[in-house]
């Protein structure tokens, strides 16, 4: 499987605090890469490195290369705009818009300039079917997004990213504050997305990462670990600290 | 028994109840008073208003107190016109700033900044008068000599002030509800691959818009009952407004003539504070219902 992104001993600093140790990674095209780690090791930070949401972090240095389809994306020339259209992200809560639940989905459309009605109709409903959550919405699409529960504002989410149409989609801990019936629900349709997409998700669940990932790194105090196909990583780790982990014993 | 439930002399029963029955009384002051300011203002400029004339002393073109005429129409519009000039000018300023506080400038000098905008808010309307006479009317005089009209204050003047001394208003409260937007929209919007702007404009000011609305609206109750400082520069003149003729607002329309009135004079001069307490009391209804709509959404 081709590489999608390339980092390359990639290190980051928060002021005096460095975040990500010399992180070397290959992330494969159309597979599910999961990244594991107790909390404050640098996993949702690595995550944030590959569509420059640490940007907005004031203090953020960052060394070294990430590349994606082979583009540097930390160079000068680069549209940050244009990177993050590329690079989709869901956050760890649901966080749409005040706005009816049909412009939370039109509106990265509008924003990159697609306006005609006709076009963003036929986007809209294909983003919340390729979302799952088309038939829970298609009749209230008028109504506030505020106003479906937690697990279907993150599936709307999760629609509003895939409208914009992008390549890769990282996940911040996506399920994390939903309960175990959506939980599922967005599992089942993890293994649906990278049918077209690259899907890179942050978990603080190992059984998660286990059940939906191929590949898992384990990260520790800013440092990669370890990092291989998931039943490698989960059944005969190399690593003396990724077994203490994935066995329960600290994190 | 030495600890017992039960009430006894030493229980702070007594205590508690005094206090209670204190803070009670705190609070119907304010309310009282209130309720007591709206009696007596109907009271006061009721008669008057009906010896006069509803229509004539509301849409009256004429002031004239020797002659007995009582129209208080170029009170009604100056003040009307003043507010809304000033309202326009000081919105899209206000708001601007807002967003520079809240958005483009770094934290400290955000911080800074507030508290001069806040700081400017506490200066005693007598002083932006006095500025406005110094700096304002005098940069009006200029442009009323170039298309040679009489030097005069001016409604222009007035509105210039107003902006400045609403400013703060606007400015503070847009801020704070700009503040209130979740981290997580703006996040959500730049993700999605939205360039600041976009961001602000699309996201943050929409979900700002009803603490934003509010803050207008409290800046149009503070210029339409400002009364000192557009007194010393507008003129004054009990005539139909015009942009850079003298004006006479209602607030000014009362302080004015209020030392020497007296009988029906007088009497007219508590009709012009009914006027205004009424417009006071709709912009405030106006308020409440903006912050409960706005409070119901989110």
């Amino acid at each position: 499987m081709a590489n999608k992104i390339i980092a390359k001993d990639l290190n980051l600093y928060y002021g005096a605090h460095h975040a990500l140790k010399n992180i070397s990674m290959d992330i494969k095209e159309n597979c599910v890469t999961g990244l594991i780690g107790p909390s404050g090791c640098g996993k949702s930070t690595f995550l944030k490195t590959l569509n420059r949401m640490n940007d907005t972090v004031p203090g953020v240095k960052v060394e070294g290369t990430v590349l994606l389809d082979g583009e540097e994306v930390y160079q000068k020339a680069v549209d940050v705009t244009q990177l993050r259209k590329k690079v989709g992200m869901v956050f760890q809560n649901p966080n749409p818009f005040p706005m009816s639940i049909y412009d939370n989905v039109a509106y990265g459309l509008r924003i990159h300039g697609i306006k005609k009605r006709i076009v963003v109709d036929e986007i809209v409903e294909k983003s919340l079917r390729g979302a799952a959550i088309w038939d829970e919405v298609k009749d209230r699409l008028k109504k506030p997004a505020l106003s479906l529960s937690g697990g279907q504002q993150q599936r709307l989410c999760i629609a509003r990213t895939l409208a914009v149409q992008p390549d890769v989609i990282l996940m911040d801990e996506p399920t994390s504050a939903l309960d175990p019936i959506s939980t599922m629900k967005i599992e089942e349709l993890m293994s649906e997305l990278k049918k077209d997409y690259t899907v890179v998700i942050v978990t603080h669940n190992m059984q998660q990462a286990a059940r939906i990932s191929d590949y898992t790194a384990f990260f520790l105090l800013g440092e990669l670990v370890e990092y291989g196909e998931t039943s490698q990583i989960f059944s005969m780790p190399q690593d003396k600290r990724t077994e203490d982990y994935i066995t329960g014993r600290f994190g | 028994m030495e600890h017992s439930i039960l009430r006894s002399a030493k229980t702070k029963s007594a205590v508690e109840h005094v206090m209670h029955m204190l803070f009670v009384v705190c609070g119907l002051i304010a309310v009282v008073a209130v309720l007591f300011i709206s009696i007596y203002m109907v009271a006061s400029g009721g008669p008057a208003i009906a010896k006069i004339g509803v229509w004539e002393f509301l849409f009256g073109q004429i002031w004239n107190p020797e002659a007995g005429t009582f129209g208080i129409l170029p009170f009604i519009l100056s003040s009307i016109v003043a507010t809304a000039l000033a309202i326009f000018i000081a919105v899209p300023i206000g708001l601007g700033a807002a967003i520079f506080l809240t958005h483009i400038a770094d934290k400290k000098t955000g911080g800074v900044f507030l508290f001069i905008v806040e700081l400017l808010a506490s200066i005693p309307s007598v002083v932006y008068g006095l500025l406005g006479a110094m700096l304002v009317a005098p940069m009006i005089f200029k442009l009323q000599n170039m298309l040679s009209l009489s030097q005069s204050g001016s409604l222009l003047s007035a509105s210039i002030v107003l902006v400045i001394m609403i400013l703060p208003t606007i400015i503070s409260v847009s801020v704070s509800s700009i503040q209130s937007v979740p981290k997580a929209y703006n996040d959500a919007s730049l993700a999605l691959g939205a360039s600041k702007m976009q961001s602000i404009f699309k996201v943050i000011l929409p979900a700002a818009k009803s603490g934003i609305a509010a803050g207008i609206v409290l800046g149009v109750g503070r210029a339409i009952g400002e009364t000192m400082a557009v007194m010393m520069v507008a003129g004054n003149a009990a005539i139909m407004p015009s942009l850079l003729g003298p004006v006479r607002l209602l607030t000014v329309g009362i302080s004015l003539e209020w030392a020497y009135s007296s009988g029906l004079h007088r009497e007219a001069l508590y009709g012009i504070g009914l006027v205004l307490f009424v417009f006071i009391m709709i912009i405030n209804i106006l308020l409440s219902f903006i912050l409960k709509k706005g409070g119901k959404k989110s």
